[in-house]
């Protein structure tokens, strides 16, 4: 494409035809048309875009977009998208799956592309629950959750997604929220522009079967106390008026404090970008409920080799070693030997 | 051995030969055999191979589980199987001896490494007493040679520590029977020079020790004279050798360059099938793509991504794997994508016997998916065959845009052949064109693209890969329309894409060559056969037929869809045997496809067949035409 700042694509080139069949109200809705309204800022051209989901709500979104697509199966999408993404570096390969997707049918897809870092944009859409099969517990779900299957309340300790990504190495780690088109779509750019494996978090509100989730962080009036936005090179600060605080204590335990009791100095300086993903980690654990300050941004982001690149680097190392390959050659590897003919 | 003539020179000539090295899983015995093999195809033998080694990488030393066996069978005629029975046993400790021994032809050839026949070893083989002396190998012609002694005198002038030592007794074993059956030693010499290159010392030990043992028997009277096996008077060309797995992943390596695809093989390490994944790993100059999935499930996804994103997508693996690959499958059969699949049959069912031969996942292959998911299956029946077989399975998938099961064994799989090469150049242009176009015109009259809009002829749906302008779509699990692909959820719609995609598969047959008919095509049995048991059955139906027996012989390699002749040729014989490494499942299909009578021949071992087990199975066939 070109680098002009005009766009040569439109929200409306990115849209397909097919009527959008999530329930009114799903947070689903909300970011679909972050993402539409981000492809055209992309530079980049609908054909050469790929969105591979596995099964759930979610997953529905590829048939929403006008680019190439499948809607696989549960929890494969990451696979899938490695083979997409291996086979073809010069496409955008975009994942699009859910809590249940990505984190318990399809978790050892999801830690093995973060890994092995392929050029993928991963989205996880974590409402902390089973939408599609009508409302069961999700291992993102908090313990104790009264669902269809767990009448007495889920025993199952969840999953931060976030810690699993960081565990699993990925080199590119964010979170968003489904009613902030804005932040979505400056963290989905920063996560699309990554090389390599990128994973974003998105709250995601399922209005039907466990609405308000996370209302007491995302809601309007709860953002200034219980959103700390991550700004990179920034100290970490939120509130009204960026009166609180994430100190670093001697223990290595990150705590909530107020500015004007600890002093600027002592605010933990945000970085993305150190190699050692500890804090990033620490950030990421740093609230273990949707009721308290949660930290939302860029928690991590590290050049890392890109996966197909590698496998490319091989292939060109091989070729020069080699040559082309020659199929006469190859049969001939082994050895051969002459039979004469009788006659 | 009664193939012997005599000759004026100091050789005797023998017509066929089936040496068994057995030993060990530490001590070297696929890496003799394979050697021993490799000699003899280039002086010009036909042969053919059997690897039979446990699960286990060590397992207990000295134990029978712990044995490993390497079969090879040489001749001066063109020969398919490794040979019913051991002429000659090589047994390097009293396990060996215990485990192969039963094999052994009555009066064969039987030689020991006494040095390890001591009361420890006895003990872990379960011998009460010595087995060389209680007279339980008295009906053989037993050589015993002290092998690991001789071969630590032989190394010891170059400063091998004696541990060492023993590790290159499988050489002092291979240069005996090397000058037993004249075998040239100049490379094997060669080969051990380039393959201990590294280490002088382990190479100049291996060295000696084969040195010491052809010297062994050109100077020592017990082992008596030396028999030759000449060179076997094959169709002219050049020959190579090669197992199954190799000439599989040449096979997929030259289907890619056919179809002017690069290939992607997504894969899981699983035995007898690793194979595959590291010959392929080799070739990346060919523009080979090669991963080592974190399991079966993401290795089929991986090759179903590639396949969309235009590049031919393969997956090999063994039946557990096809098991876990079985949702993926019914995918790449619903989004109509190319796909091969390999399955390199092991004994089962689970872990079952993982490094023993079987071919019962007919059954899976046919039929080991969720709802109404058929797709064509291709059976390979010998090492060389892998190779056309994989190209034909390839062709398939991509003239078709489904996913192809092609069927090998672990048997094949490890047993190798001599192979006339092919000439390159006339192998089959099996590439097909990506769409690039619009292809309908929608309700308001614009140009749109129908992901689904069929070949008339073929069925097969428009293959556009991402990059490509205007073609975006979405395919998915979902039900499609017909011709737009788009959700539906009509009922007259899913029957009809249900009978299309059965339909699909189903023409694929009208484009097989006809039915072959062995033999003698206006006998009263015909033996059906299918995939490895090609070897055995060769050999029976040639020696019943050589009695005076008319027998006929069809082999399949197309199982799905199977051959349109296939019923009206069954139906001409009265009695038709069907041999199988399973229960009968080829058996119950052609039964239930054409009404046929159809008898299995059934084993489950994690044996090849001999010859004389279908030789039987036809003669009691035979015998029953008779009396009717």
């Amino acid at each position: 494409m070109t680098d002009t700042a005009v766009n040569l694509t439109t929200k409306k080139d990115w849209s397909s035809d097919q009527e959008v069949r999530w329930c009114p109200g799903c947070g689903d809705y909300g970011i679909l048309q972050a993402v539409q309204q981000l492809m055209p800022d992309l530079g980049v051209a609908p054909e050469n875009t790929v969105f591979i989901s596995g099964i759930g709500c979610s997953s529905r979104f590829p048939y929403y977009m006008n680019t190439y697509g499948i809607h696989s199966i549960h929890g494969r999408a990451p696979a899938i998208a490695t083979g997409v993404a291996i086979a073809r570096p010069d496409l955008d390969v975009w994942v699009i799956t859910g809590d249940g997707d990505g984190l318990s049918i399809g978790g050892n897809h999801l830690i093995h592309a973060l890994r092995r870092n392929v050029n993928l944009t991963i989205l996880l859409f974590n409402n902390r629950i089973y939408g599609l099969t009508k409302g069961q517990f999700s291992p993102t779900s908090e313990v104790g959750k009264v669902t269809k299957s767990t009448p007495l309340g889920s025993i199952d300790p969840p999953f931060n997604p976030l810690s699993v990504a960081l565990g699993a190495e990925a080199s590119f780690v964010a979170r968003t929220y489904d009613l902030d088109r804005k932040h979505m779509m400056e963290t989905f750019r920063a996560a699309h522009d990554h090389r390599g494996a990128a994973f974003v978090e998105i709250f995601q509100n399922c209005n039907v079967f466990n609405d308000g989730q996370f209302s007491d962080i995302v809601r309007r009036q709860n953002r200034d106390e219980n959103m700390i936005q991550l700004v990179h090179g920034e100290p970490i600060r939120f509130g009204a008026d960026r009166q609180h605080g994430v100190t670093m204590g001697s223990d290595g335990q990150l705590r909530i404090v107020e500015v004007a009791d600890v002093g600027e100095d002592a605010i933990v300086v945000h970085d993305a970008e150190r190699d050692d993903p500890s804090l990033a980690f620490a950030l990421a654990r740093l609230s273990n409920n949707d009721h308290s300050p949660t930290p939302f941004g860029i928690f991590r982001s590290v050049a890392r080799p890109e996966y197909a690149h590698a496998i490319a680097a091989q292939l060109a190392q091989s070729s020069q070693q080699k040559g082309p390959g020659d199929l006469g050659e190859l049969l001939r590897s082994n050895g051969t030997w002459r039979v004469a003919d009788t006659n | 051995m009664t193939d012997i003539q005599s000759e004026e020179g100091q050789e005797a000539l023998l017509h066929r030969l089936v040496v068994r090295f057995s030993g060990d899983s530490g001590d070297g015995m696929q890496l003799t055999g394979d050697r021993f093999t490799s000699v003899s195809a280039a002086y010009g033998n036909d042969l053919s191979t059997f690897p039979d080694f446990p699960a286990e990488i060590r397992a207990p030393a000295g134990t029978v589980h712990g044995v490993s066996s390497f079969q090879v069978h040489i001749s001066d005629h063109e020969i398919t199987t490794p040979g019913d029975q051991p002429n000659v046993l090589v047994a390097m400790n009293p396990a060996a001896l215990k485990a192969d021994l039963g094999r052994l032809e009555r009066g064969g050839t039987l030689i020991v490494n006494e040095d390890a026949f001591d009361e420890r070893n006895l003990e872990k083989a379960g011998y009460a007493t010595n087995p060389l002396q209680d007279g339980s190998v008295d009906q053989y012609r037993v050589i015993t040679v002290p092998m690991t002694s001789l071969t630590k005198e032989a190394t010891a002038p170059l400063g091998v520590k004696p541990r060492d030592a023993e590790r290159s007794k499988n050489f002092f074993a291979l240069g005996l029977v090397s000058w037993m059956y004249t075998r040239p030693t100049e490379s094997t010499l060669e080969w051990i020079a380039r393959r201990f290159a590294k280490d002088e010392l382990i190479a100049g030990a291996n060295r000696e020790a084969f040195l010491a043992g052809y010297n062994f028997g050109e100077t020592t009277e017990a082992v008596g004279h030396r028999y030759e096996v000449r060179p076997a008077q094959l169709p002219s060309g050049e020959y190579t050798s090669v197992t199954g797995n190799t000439a599989l992943a040449w096979g997929i390596i030259a289907a890619g360059q056919l179809a002017k695809l690069p290939v992607t093989l997504g894969s899981y390490p699983i035995t007898p099938a690793s194979d595959i994944l590291h010959e392929l790993s080799k070739h990346k100059h060919f523009g080979v793509r090669t991963v080592q999935a974190e399991d079966e499930i993401a290795a089929i996804g991986m090759a179903l991504g590639a396949a969309f994103a235009g590049h031919l997508g393969v997956t090999a693996t063994s039946g557990p794997g096809v098991a876990l690959k079985s949702e993926t499958t019914s995918l790449a059969i619903s989004v109509e994508l190319p796909l091969l699949i390999i399955d390199i049959q092991r004994g089962g069912p689970s872990t079952g016997l993982p490094t023993k031969t079987e071919a019962a996942d007919l059954n899976i292959a046919m039929y080991g998916r969720h709802s109404e998911a058929p797709l064509p299956i291709v059976a390979a029946y010998s090492p060389t065959h892998c190779f056309e077989a994989a190209i034909e399975a390839v062709r398939i998938a991509l003239k078709y845009r489904t996913p192809v099961i092609l069927l090998s064994d672990g048997f094949i799989a490890n047993g190798s052949e001599p192979w006339r090469l092919p000439d390159v150049d006339t192998l089959p242009d099996i590439s097909v064109p990506f769409a690039r176009e619009f292809n309908g015109t929608d309700a308001d009259g614009n140009d749109v693209f129908y992901s689904f809009q069929r070949d008339p002829d073929t069925l097969a749906r428009p293959w556009a890969i991402p990059g490509t302008p205007k073609l975006m779509h979405r395919i998915g699990g979902l039900e499609k329309a017909d011709v737009t692909g788009n959700i539906s959820y009509d009922a007259d719609n899913h029957q009809r894409m249900v009978n299309l995609r059965a339909d699909k598969v189903a023409r694929i047959a009208d484009e097989l060559p006809p039915t072959v008919v062995q033999g003698d095509a206006d006998a009263d049995v015909c033996v059906l056969g299918w995939g490895s048991t090609w070897a055995a059955i060769d050999g029976a139906v040639q020696r019943r037929r050589r009695a005076g027996n008319k027998v006929a012989w069809v082999h399949l390699t197309h199982l799905s869809p199977l051959p349109n002749d296939l019923g009206e040729i069954l139906r001409r014989y009265q009695r038709i045997v069907v041999p199988e490494l399973n229960m009968g499942q080829l058996s119950r299909i052609v039964r239930a496809e054409y009404l046929v009578d159809a008898t299995p021949l059934t084993k489950m071992q994690g044996l090849p067949f001999t010859l004389i087990e279908i030789e039987d199975a036809i003669d009691i066939a035979l015998k029953e035409v008779t009396q009717r």
